[in-house]
């Protein structure tokens, strides 16, 4: 058994024992509340330059297969887990965890406590890491290389290199371009199986590619990073919203689209990453619980009332989980409404999503 | 949507008796919601014919009726009390049905009554088998392939065309009560006949069996605006075909993927909105192992024994919740009392896993069969909560008090392995031990999964437990700090590392402490720490964090050790005893620290104590905590058998034990030194002999005369006891008691046939307070938990009296009793003589507490801090006698364990009790035995009659009683005989062995409305007695075994009328 050490920014040392890769690992740590569905979260682009900590303990017990993948590979730079299984039993199971991680040169660490770890994060805010095998590390010069770390460009890693098409299941009813900031697979299929054509593009793809295109209308797609950052990205979605083309935003998608049309986004003290928040819809008048993982917000007071309202809410800390714009067909949600991991609550803003394209035909 | 404005007096009905399938998790149900309700302002009524609840105290209700969960009794208390509402979905199946049936019979209309949370269309479609079906057909949940049948024929229609083996599930009955697997036709008639006789509509539901399959279940909430959330996910570690009352179980699910969690979860939240419940719900689901096909098995359209665990498991309070709801509230208004900042309306996670354990009775009753299938049979449950499997899995082995203390069992060891394997496709009890039996035997995880169909990761987990068992071993002597600390991250408990290691307990716990290994104790927050908390529930670990800090509150701590899983003989009145003392102990200005592991109960709500320990109740599990708190002293009386006998251990950590010292509980149960004490105080007990041999228990007999009293010593609840009345009883019992190895002497005492009396009382080392003195209707012999008792006495002579007082009072002296005192007599010839004296809380404190208004354990706890009985408001020697009478009546779950023998004697056999108050005996006795469920036939009705020889002349006159209101007899030879010989007209009726139509044949017809059969003695279980009683108890036939059982039936008839009866609020005494 290798030994594995976790050092953190603010100096706490966890030392447990190595699991999956034993490539010394930078990242933002952070923690996931989610009771299943590592092999989900382990695949979220979502989470390119970060690394999980899972708090519930039992990790691995049904092991992975290549069905429950959310992008191709694993993006999590560092997996802490209380125990990992060392079987996976499930039907579908293919492997262990272990061998994914291995595989995929995910570093890893178990039997630490993983509790204390969360609520240093929970209590201190997210910070950054350092995973590493060594048997030897010079704890001032690991803080020292903390300090300066900082999650970038990582759109930009995660997102298609080229478009990528998904024929519709069924008759083809619509037809959608979805920008890929690091999107889930589940996205994808929830449209796919709702009769859409889906091209998956590249981030960076011109608003005027875009709506000469073809497409019935457009979603955003989740992904990782401060979403400020991606100004370039953020000047074509303006022209996509003085279109008339539907769209839909999740996750980052929310957070960028909002950014393109003068709101402002900030940093969560330690994100929403787990399986139950709830989160109400005003206009539903309904509480749901929904699958999250983002450590930045839109800022409520920063949306113009004329431009959008606020359309969902956590119903934990208030804060924005979803914005109803002012120019037709325009919406975006915070939260995950396809799931993987977590609850299928909200799968019906997809069907919101359709019958907006349906308006734009 | 806030609160109904319209609600202001609100109806609570309580689930009635403890009874296999019903047990305490519905007083801890009823006394959240009461206490939710009160929080509102509202007014509560409440009505349980329980007396050993919580729920039943003047301070939980405003109103409070002991009085027979029947329609007539709840019309009339409705009628005097004039609520607006009714809270139905808290008391078990039973209030659930006795609410539907006032609705259903228009009374609730005639009253104005509203039915509050779930209406009464949603719960019968809950709990009708078809209307469920077609309402999950409509919404395309798969059930399991089934039909409700109304006739045998029917059934064995519908198995031809699905085939065998099917599953027989009656409609509206507790625990499945007269289900199980039909493999053949045969089989098939018998139980679909009993079930149809246990079902309330007459219906049973035969259904394809999917044994094998996993069994998964959600606890579900969901409120007036439609919001649903799931409180908690269980998984069962017995598949499909064990009942989950007696399943394994484990929380949250282990091997299920998210795609197939999050299917199921859908599945419930979908069902719980199709059937618009308000409230908390159960949804259990079969899984099948290799695909995603899953049938919807049952849904529970209320708070369920799945809650209350559920609730233990999150930290998410389901009844409190489930009650706000139902007065209007949505989740989203309903702040989590956890975490302070977020509300009802979110999703538990959890950071640990939770194991439960059924306790099952086996031990009491060694002869029932200890098969596990669809009908539940365990009384009660243990919880653990560890942060691994193994963890939980040897937590809660400690905590189930089997004297067990590891995967092990040591008869098994004695096995062949092919033995080992066939037990292996056994469901029982010991199957958990059978398979850790296997593996170190070699047996792969898969070839036990495909006999078992456990899943391979439970079974993972319990080799590694097993592979722990082996490296310690071949520590040979000391173990590394490396394996050391991986055992204890197991739980393993330093006794039992020891003998693996062949180390002293106290040598493991020294090199435990010089490696730095201590449990560190977590936080149950419902949040996996994303929120701060400040829950004062935790549970042990050994990662590094201790979140159990000190309060700071500069109080007195005190530590009350809780009575662990309900059992026979150590039912829910410990817990009323434990809650009690820790609510006296605040208001005294204490810091309070309970530990305990029983999810059924009060005294593990978070917000009870001010901290709570869910751990093993171990001398090594409690040390640990001791260790963290130092706590000023340690409370031992309140907790049952399972907390006195830590009081020693208590004693030598150094732990000062308030009231009754350990020497104290040792002298009382030390047969010599109590010997001394009474003759020191001269109080006079049955002469008695300690023997080893059957020739000498034959020579004791003879010296002493017959009958005796044969007993094993050091047991508890009169396990092993009978009485003897011949040579040959005693050669039979001798022989049963040393088919275990007696380390203990064996007890003959001369057994006194006189009246029992039992007192509860209170000593403050100076004075004695006695509540009230109770007098059992069946004179001695039958165990006191058994017994029919009425308070106050009714054949007591003052100068008695006054003999029970000085000597209860000079044995307290004697013992050192600081706190309680429970004491049995018998009046025999004109004296007083002592049969058992326990220094500890009994089961009759909550029941004479609340008849006689005497807060006993809120005295007893001040008096162990040091005041004085004289100082305070209820006096000393024997209180006032009340104005009313109180008859406790035991209940007993004899449907659910077959080949039980229901004849009473000198063994425990009852698993609740209920009271029965009113103004005159007769009437308080008709009200016990209507809340017991044993009716007195009517004029037209018929009666078997048929005792033992030593009956016969007792029995005419009782028999004559019958006869003169018109009630036809039917008896056996013998019986008839000596009823003929006395000018009493009775039809013979043919014995077991004789030609059909015989007994059986005539109990079978339905026609029977009660037996009266005294066993002869012995424990033969082919006897003819024997069937009687049994075919009595499936065909639901009352059946008494004591003749005074009988007589107090006559008098029921003779001299109460059910039309007289008024309900009595305990809150006007």
């Amino acid at each position: 058994m290798m030994k594995a050490t976790l050092i953190l920014a603010n100096g706490s040392v966890f030392s447990g024992t190595s699991i999956g890769g034993t490539s010394e690992r930078i990242c933002e740590m952070v923690f996931n509340t989610s009771m299943t569905g590592y092999q989900e979260i382990l695949t979220d682009p979502s989470y390119a330059g970060q690394g999980v900590v899972m708090s519930y303990p039992l990790i691995g017990n049904y092991g992975v297969n290549h069905e429950d993948n959310e992008s191709s590979r694993p993006w999590v730079e560092a997996f802490v887990v209380r125990h990992l299984s060392p079987r996976g039993s499930n039907f579908r199971c293919e492997g262990t965890l272990n061998d994914y991680l291995k595989e995929h040169d995910i570093t890893g660490i178990q039997d630490v406590d993983t509790r204390a770890l969360t609520k240093i994060l929970r209590s201190q805010g997210s910070m950054n890491g350092l995973l590493t095998c060594a048997e030897h590390f010079n704890v001032a010069e690991v803080l020292d290389r903390l300090q300066k770390y900082q999650v970038t460009g990582t759109v930009e890693r995660v997102t298609r290199k080229e478009p990528e098409v998904f024929p519709a299941q069924g008759e083809e009813r619509f037809h959608v371009a979805m920008l890929d900031y690091g999107v889930k697979q589940n996205m994808i299929n929830c449209l796919v199986r709702r009769g859409c054509k889906v091209t998956a593009l590249p981030a960076s793809t011109p608003a005027e590619q875009i709506l000469s295109g073809g497409y019935d209308g457009v979603m955003l797609s989740n992904g990782p990073g401060d979403p400020a950052e991606n100004t370039q990205i953020i000047a074509e979605l303006k022209k996509l919203y003085d279109s008339t083309i539907p769209l839909f935003g999740v996750c980052l998608g929310h957070q960028l689209l909002a950014l393109a049309t003068g709101a402002r986004t900030g940093r969560l003290d330690y994100g929403h990453r787990g399986g139950n928040h709830p989160v109400r819809d005003i206009e539903k008048n309904k509480v749901f619980i929904t699958s999250q993982n983002h450590g930045y917000m839109v800022l409520a007071d920063s949306v113009d009332p004329d431009v959008a309202e606020i359309s969902h809410y956590n119903v934990n800390d208030k804060t924005v989980e979803g914005l109803r714009y002012k120019r037709p067909n325009c919406f975006t949600t915070q939260f995950h409404p396809e799931a993987n991991a977590g609850p299928k609550d909200t799968e019906y803003l997809f069907n919101r999503f359709i019958d907006s394209m349906g308006g734009a035909r | 949507m806030p609160k109904n404005p319209n609600i202001h007096k609100v109806l609570v009905l309580g689930s009635g008796p403890i009874v296999i399938g019903q047990a305490a998790e519905f007083d801890y149900a009823g006394t959240q919601a009461c206490r939710a309700l009160k929080e509102e302002g509202l007014e509560v009524v409440l009505v349980n014919s329980n007396p050993a609840t919580i729920m039943t105290d003047k301070d939980i209700a405003d109103h409070v009726y002991i009085e027979p969960l029947n329609i007539y009794s709840v019309t009339q208390i409705i009628e005097k009390e004039r609520p607006d509402s009714i809270l139905p979905t808290l008391g078990g199946q039973t209030g659930l049905n006795l609410a539907m049936a006032l609705h259903e019979d228009g009374t609730l209309e005639k009253y104005g009554v509203k039915l509050l949370g779930t209406s009464p269309e949603s719960i019968r479609k809950a709990e009708d088998r078809q209307g469920f079906k077609d309402c999950m057909e409509s919404i395309q949940q798969p059930c399991v392939v089934s039909k409700v049948v109304e006739s045998v024929p029917d059934a064995v229609q519908f198995a031809g065309e699905i085939g065998y083996p099917v599953i027989v599930r009656p409609a509206y009955t507790l625990g499945g009560t007269g289900g199980g697997i039909a493999y053949d036709q045969r089989s098939l008639e018998e139980i679909a006949d009993r079930g149809m006789n246990l079902s309330r509509v007459g219906q049973v539901l035969i259904e394809r069996c999917i044994a094998g399959w996993k069994e998964i279940e959600f606890e579900v909430m969901r409120d007036s605006a439609g919001n649903v959330i799931t409180v908690c996910s269980m998984e069962n570690i017995d598949p499909v075909g064990v009942h989950t009352g007696d399943s394994i179980v484990v929380a949250p699910t282990q091997t299920l993927a998210n795609k197939e969690f999050q299917m199921l979860r859908s599945a419930a939240l979908d069902i719980i909105s199709a059937l618009e419940i308000e409230g908390g719900c159960n949804c259990q689901f079969a899984l099948d192992p290799n695909s995603f096909e899953y049938a919807v098995i049952e849904v529970n359209p209320r708070v369920s024994r799945s809650s209350a665990l559920a609730s233990k498991a999150t930290g998410y309070p389901i009844a409190k919740v489930a009650a706000k709801v139902a007065l209007g509230y949505t989740l989203d208004e309903i702040p989590n009392a956890v975490t302070g900042k977020t509300t009802a309306c979110f999703e538990p996670t959890i950071d640990y896993c939770v194991l439960k354990i059924p306790r099952l009775p086996f031990d009491k009753f060694t002869t029932a069969s200890r098969t596990l299938g669809t009908q539940m049979k365990a009384t009660g449950e243990v919880m653990a909560i560890a942060n691994s499997f193994e963890g939980a899995v040897m937590k809660a082995i400690r905590s189930l008090e089997l004297n067990v203390r590891a995967l092990k069992l040591d008869k098994l060891e004695e096995l062949y392995t092919d033995e080992i394997e066939e037990l292996l496709v056994q469901v029982t009890d010991e199957r958990l031990f059978v398979v850790a039996e296997a593996l170190r035997r070699g047996f792969s995880p898969q070839k036990i999964y495909s006999i078992t169909k456990m899943d391979i990761w439970f079974l993972d987990g319990f080799k590694r437990i097993i592979d722990m068992e082996e490296e310690l071993k071949s520590c040979r002597g000391v173990p590394d700090a490396d394996t050391l600390k991986r055992a204890k991250e197991m739980c393993f408990a330093d006794s039992y590392i020891g003998a693996l290691c062949h180390m002293q307990q106290s040598e493991v716990k020294s090199l435990r402490e010089k490696y730095g290994l201590y449990p560190a104790y977590k936080m149950v927050d419902t949040c996996a720490a994303e929120f701060d908390a400040e829950t004062p529930y935790y549970y042990s670990s050994y990662d590094g964090e201790n979140e159990a800090v000190d309060t700071g509150s500069g109080k007195k701590k005190v530590l009350v050790l809780g009575s662990g899983p309900i059992r026979i003989g150590q039912g829910i009145e410990f817990d009323y005893c434990s809650v009690h003392s820790v609510w006296a102990l605040k208001k005294l200005g204490c810091e309070t620290i309970i530990v305990n592991n029983n999810p059924e109960t009060v005294s593990t709500d978070f917000d009870v104590a001010d901290k709570l320990y869910f751990e093993p109740l171990t001398a090594e599990d409690v040390q640990s905590i001791v260790e963290l708190e130092k706590p000023w002293g340690a409370v031992v009386q309140f907790g049952g058998q399972t907390a006195i006998k830590l009081a020693k251990a208590l004693t030598d950590m150094g732990v000062r034990i308030l009231g009754t010292s350990s020497d104290g509980v040792d002298a009382a149960e030390d047969r010599e030194r109590f010997d001394e004490i009474l003759q020191q105080c001269g109080i006079p007990r049955a002469k008695g002999r300690t023997i080893f041999t059957t020739e000498e228990a034959l020579a004791a007999a003879h010296e002493l005369g017959y009958p005796v009293l044969v007993r094993p010593s050091y047991v508890l609840g009169g396990q092993g006891m009978e009485i003897a009345y011949t040579d040959r009883n005693i050669e039979e019992f001798m022989k049963i008691i040393n088919m275990t190895v007696q380390e203990h002497p064996i007890l003959v005492d001369k057994y006194l046939m006189g009246r029992e009396l039992e007192v509860d009382g209170v000593f403050d080392g100076e004075d004695i307070l006695i509540p009230g003195i109770m007098e059992h209707v069946e004179r001695a012999g039958v165990h006191s938990g058994d017994s029919v008792a009425v308070y106050p006495p009714l054949h007591l002579e003052d100068k008695h009296r006054e003999l029970i007082l000085k000597h209860t009072r000079n044995m307290a002296q004697s013992l050192g009793v600081i706190g309680l005192i429970n004491a049995q007599y018998i009046l025999y010839n004109d004296d007083i003589y002592v049969i058992e004296v326990n220094p500890r809380s009994s089961r009759t404190i909550p029941y004479i507490s609340k008849v006689t208004g005497v807060p006993i354990i809120d005295l007893a706890t001040r008096v162990m801090l040091g005041e004085k009985l004289k100082d305070m408001e209820y006096g000393t020697g024997i209180y006032q006698e009340a104005d009313y009478f109180a008859v406790k009546a035991p209940v007993f779950s004899f449907e659910k364990l077959t080949d039980v023998d229901i004849g009473l004697g000198p063994e425990m056999k009852s698993t609740g009790e209920v009271l029965g108050l009113a103004e005159t005996f007769p009437q308080a006795l008709l009200k016990a035995f209507k809340g017991s469920g044993l009716r007195a036939p009517k004029r037209g009705g018929r009666i078997i009659v048929t005792v033992k020889d030593e009956d016969k002349r007792e029995i005419i006159s009782i028999a004559r009683g019958f006869e003169e209101l018109g009630i036809e007899l039917y008896a056996t030879a013998g019986t008839r005989d000596a009823l003929k010989e006395a000018g009493i007209s009775c039809q013979l009726v043919n014995r077991v062995s004789q030609a059909h139509p015989n007994i059986l044949d005539l109990i079978a017809s339905g026609t029977i409305d009660l037996i009266i059969n005294t066993p002869t003695k012995g424990r033969k279980q082919d006897s003819d007695g024997f069937r009687i009683r049994r075919s009595a108890v499936e065909h639901g036939v009352g059946c008494v075994t004591a003749i005074d059982t009988a007589r107090a039936l006559l008098t029921i008839r003779q001299q109460s009328r059910s039309e007289d009866l008024t309900p009595i609020d305990i809150t006007t005494i």
